[in-house]
């Protein structure tokens, strides 16, 4: 650890009565994190495309999306950057719900954004209400900066995993590492076993 | 989580404050002790990393202000709203406490006294730190390489080393200084208030033909704008350096 | 050795071209590197030219778009956004891929 700096708090953190992951410190305002420029996406063209690991494809213009049966959600976000905000509320269509019809005996998944970015986890985190297509944060159009039009959530993991800006998912029988996976994070992430690092 | 150190190369260095001296409402330069602080090139920078009670850890990077001299390192830190480091370094850090400092580093947005070719400076706002640094550097070095500096800002009262530049325009020969005001401009300023545009740059700047070093330094949009002004003008892209400080610039 | 001109230089004007990205004025540039990289390198690499694996431009790494609000740092093309490297800190390594970058050249003082 550093030498302290007296008087020096950092952000507003309360760490009151909630119980936070390990390493984590509370936060009220929602950071905005970037790997590259924000993409400029029109919802005229955006698709969401599910590919199963023998190519089947399925796709989802953005009218469709927003028919699909859909929720509000409240989660708490993890980032591995340390920080973490409660009680965020969502709205978007579960993956439950995109993959129903979707016939696969794939165990991963690697989700892909436009502009590139990529993560991967085991499909099986994706199910039973774990993970949604969101569309709305906020009670309001999800922002760019934020994923907008439409990003991944799967709030159980740290949050480099609830890709931005999300183009689709490939099913894979083999787990390929995406990112921030390929460059010295967890393929997991699990917030509650602090696996940030690979090897952690 | 405690961190392995990489031995040797560039490790964090404990600096003490030494004094303060204000230079806008809320900005202010800090004159750091270092010990054998190996001495730095006008127009690198440092991070500095804070350490609270708890372990929460933040870093920044901040350009060094003054030429290089012994164990003294002066930054001069904007407070930027909801800036938690800024926040600290410009507020509550006080005389004899320690910061942790890393550096010096960057080897591209240096300008060596050696070197004989004009130099023009734009800075937008925080981004005139590093520029003073080459400034004060070239006075220290008793160099008469000519030397423009454009330095825009919102506000007279918003002006870094008011009284010095103005000293330094008078005395330092071969160095005339020029201000843009973009909100507010002083009494009677014969100019116009806005943004610093291809006019001002011209009128103010070094024709190209003379092929100057240019070095712009402050928020992204800002070096961005000036950096197509200068290759607009004619200016060899090689010869422009620039130095992005972010959204704020703080 | 032959002082090789180095061709397409990437100029240091604006980073964002273009339809296909929002107005960006996060990112830093290369310079921010300095430090992070200063801890695994002997010489001052953002001096160092890159050439981009993605569009064959090269530049001097200071001149890159570094995102520093991340998980690590990321450093794209000025010309076309392709990362050219990637640098996390862990607790007990420090994890630097350069495989978008073909290749970097760095000045060694003489003597």
């Amino acid at each position: 650890m550093g030498i302290v700096s007296p008087g020096f708090q950092g952000r507003p953190r309360s760490p009151g009565a909630v119980t936070l992951p390990p390493g984590q410190y509370l936060t009220e305002d929602f950071p905005v994190l970037s790997a590259g420029p924000t993409p400029r996406i029109d919802v005229a063209g955006w698709q969401f495309v599910i590919t199963t690991e023998d190519g089947t494809e399925q796709r989802w213009s953005w009218p469709e999306l927003l028919d699909l049966p859909s929720e509000d959600v409240t989660v708490d976000l993890h980032c591995v950057t340390k920080w973490s905000k409660l009680g965020t509320r969502w709205h978007g269509v579960s993956l439950d719900t995109l993959l129903a019809d979707i016939d696969t005996s794939a165990d991963y998944a690697l989700a892909h954004s436009y502009g590139g970015y990529t993560t991967n986890l085991p499909l099986a985190d994706l199910l039973d209400g774990q993970a949604w297509i969101a569309y709305r944060y906020d009670d309001a159009d999800l922002s760019p900066e934020h994923g907008g039009p439409a990003r991944l959530l799967v709030p159980h993991l740290y949050l480099w995993k609830s890709a931005k800006w999300v183009h689709g998912i490939r099913l894979l029988t083999d787990d390929e590492p995406g990112f921030w996976e390929t460059a010295g994070y967890h393929d997991y992430g699990d917030p509650w076993r602090e696996q940030r690092y690979q090897g952690d | 989580m405690a961190r392995a150190a990489v031995p040797g190369r560039l490790s964090w260095r404990v600096a003490r404050l030494a004094a303060v001296r204000d230079e806008t409402t809320t900005a202010r330069t800090l004159l750091l002790d270092v010990p054998d602080w190996p001495g730095h090139l006008p127009g690198q920078h440092v991070d500095v990393r804070l350490t609270a009670a708890d372990g929460y850890q933040a870093q920044r990077s901040y350009s060094v202000a003054n030429a290089a001299d012994g164990d003294r390192v002066e930054l001069t830190v904007q407070r930027v709203p909801n800036g938690e480091v800024s926040g600290y370094l410009a507020g509550p850090y006080a005389v004899g406490d320690p910061v942790e400092i890393r550096g010096p580093v960057g080897g591209w947005f240096v300008w060596r006294p050696d070197t004989t070719d004009p130099v023009l400076l734009i800075a937008g706002g925080s981004g005139i730190v590093p520029l003073m640094a080459m400034i004060r550097a070239r006075r220290a070095a008793g160099s008469r390489v000519p030397f423009r500096l454009i330095y825009s800002v919102r506000t007279p009262a918003d002006v870094y080393y008011a009284d010095e530049l103005r000293r330094r325009a008078r005395d330092d020969a071969g160095l005339d200084v020029s201000y843009v005001y973009t909100r507010e401009a002083p009494e009677a300023w014969p100019g116009q208030v806005g943004r610093l545009g291809v006019s001002r740059v011209n009128t103010d700047g070094w024709p190209a033909m003379l092929e100057p070093a240019c070095y712009v330094c402050g928020p992204t949009g800002f070096v961005e704008t000036v950096a197509d002004i200068l290759i607009a003008l004619g200016h060899d892209p090689r010869r422009v350096r620039t130095e992005r400080f972010g959204p704020t610039g703080g | 050795m032959t002082d090789q001109p180095v061709t397409s230089v990437l100029p240091e004007g604006r980073h964002l071209t273009d339809e296909q990205h929002l107005p960006d004025e996060h990112h830093l540039d290369g310079n921010a590197l300095a430090g992070p990289l200063g801890e695994i390198f002997a010489v001052d690499v953002t001096t160092a030219i890159g050439r981009c694996a993605s569009c064959g431009r090269a530049g001097p790494l200071a001149a890159l778009m570094v995102y520093s609000d991340a998980p690590g740092l990321v450093a794209r093309c000025p010309h076309c956004t392709g990362v050219l490297l990637r640098l996390v800190r862990g607790p007990v390594d420090v994890w630097l891929d350069l495989h978008g970058a073909l290749s970097l050249r760095i000045a060694v003082p003489t003597g």
